[in-house]
């Protein structure tokens, strides 16, 4: 079977390079699929979760808030403004920052930058999807 | 003949001076150490997007592009990135003399956006316009940061209240070679990536832009002012870290001549007042004979 090469790069360097089967990403339009031999083609993305299967089996989740995504057909490069590996996200935190987020929200506090607001929440929700703890 | 109790006074007091100078050039190379590995981490981020955005910017009409279009200038913004704290050798003062240049020779209107103490005191002292300052960046500056500071400078760009905006920081070359320079931020000028290439290794045209190739530069362009911000403040504070080196290394190495020279005068002085002693014994000696 045919391989994309994924790569996940963040400003702070080189998340994830790896062989997979597949890539599902939140593109600003809406999640999209990329399988080998895809068309070239550039998109944003929004705060949600990555998902590709490795070479060897199963299937792998990054949570990413926001970027770009470069698909073709033998490479998928995300630019993301931060990626974290499932295993690495701190599912106690972005639940707090998912409340605290909601709470802001509901309350809409005199001042309240709700485009930000809406922002984290979308970033955490993404985090705790990702985690599997959603 | 300077008294030995002086004398030894002095050797320790720079013998601690030497202390403090040694611990400030370790903690500057460790400084140092992570801000290169932050800026090589960036590296890989930072040309993927400049082949991207060079790719695309010459499809795009810059005039949709409220980042890349060109408009009557009528105030230049520098940003200018200096320490907070001193120190550091010559650093901080060839940043400002640049700087001073730039203004001199700058016929339109100007405006300072000051990161670091450094450089906002010296020219809040001038007398020039300071839109903004940012201080307290700390010593390892991250992410975060740099993306607050690049959505205020694109703010001010928006907004009209500055229509150029130039970062003046110091390039990292060595721990011994820091050199100031002048990059411009925006507009971002056509051809900025200057890269082709990519995945599909041909032009635009072979590429399926989704939404529609100016709406993914809309969102790309504000990505490049936060690479190039945090660059150049990782730049910065690596050159800062570096000057810091270099400069307390001479200290520690001054010092230590110094303590050397006065170890001898030490010895002399107290060689002289031994001699002293035993004449004044034999002399003494002497007369009771």
């Amino acid at each position: 079977m045919a391989l994309l090469k994924l790569e996940v790069i963040t400003p702070e360097g080189v998340t994830l390079k790896t062989d997979t089967g597949s890539v599902v990403a939140p593109g600003v339009l809406g999640y999209l699929g990329v399988l080998p031999g895809h068309a070239p083609l550039i998109t944003p993305l929004q705060a949600g979760v990555v998902t590709y299967r490795p070479a060897g089996g199963g299937e792998e989740h990054l949570a990413v808030s926001g970027g770009f995504l470069e698909a073709g057909p033998e490479q998928v490069v995300i630019l993301a403004d931060t990626a974290e590996k499932a295993g690495e996200i701190d599912v106690e935190r972005a639940r707090q920052a998912r409340e605290r987020a909601e709470r802001r929200l509901k309350e809409r506090p005199p001042g309240l930058d709700v485009a930000r607001a809406e922002a984290a929440l979308q970033r955490a929700t993404a985090r705790l999807k990702a985690a599997g703890a959603l | 003949m300077p008294n030995t109790r002086d004398l030894k006074r002095r050797i320790r007091s720079i013998q601690s001076t030497q202390h403090i100078t040694r611990a400030m050039k370790m903690v500057a190379a460790a400084k140092l150490r992570k801000a290169q590995a932050q800026v090589t981490a960036a590296r890989p981020y930072a040309a993927k997007l400049e082949e991207v955005i060079g790719r695309l910017i010459g499809a795009v009409e810059p005039e949709t592009q409220p980042l890349a279009a060109s408009r009557e200038i009528k105030k230049v913004g520098y940003v200018l990135f200096t320490g907070d704290r001193g120190l550091a050798g010559g650093y901080n003062a060839n940043l400002i003399r640049l700087t001073e240049e730039r203004l001199r020779v700058e016929e339109r209107a100007v405006a300072l956006v000051a990161v670091g103490r450094k450089g906002r005191d010296f020219f809040r002292r001038r007398r020039v316009e300071i839109v903004r300052d940012f201080t307290e960046i700390g010593d390892e500056p991250d992410l975060t940061q740099a993306r607050e500071l690049a959505r205020q400078l694109v703010d001010l760009y928006l907004a009209g209240t500055l229509d150029e905006v130039n970062l003046i920081y110091t390039r990292f070359y060595s721990a011994l070679r820091q050199v100031p320079q002048v990059d411009r931020l925006l507009p971002i000028a056509a051809g900025a990536g200057g890269a082709t290439g990519g995945v599909a290794g041909g032009p635009l045209g072979d590429y399926i832009y989704e939404p529609a190739p100016d709406a993914v530069l809309q969102a790309l362009l504000p990505r490049y002012c936060e690479i190039k911000v945090y660059r150049a403040l990782l730049e910065a504070k690596a050159s800062e870290h570096g000057a810091r080196m270099t400069a307390m290394d001479s200290a520690t190495e001054n010092a230590a001549e110094m303590i050397d020279r006065l170890t001898l005068s030490f010895n002399r002085a107290r060689q002289a007042a031994i001699t002293r002693e035993i004449l004044e014994v034999v002399a003494g000696a002497e007369a009771l004979q």
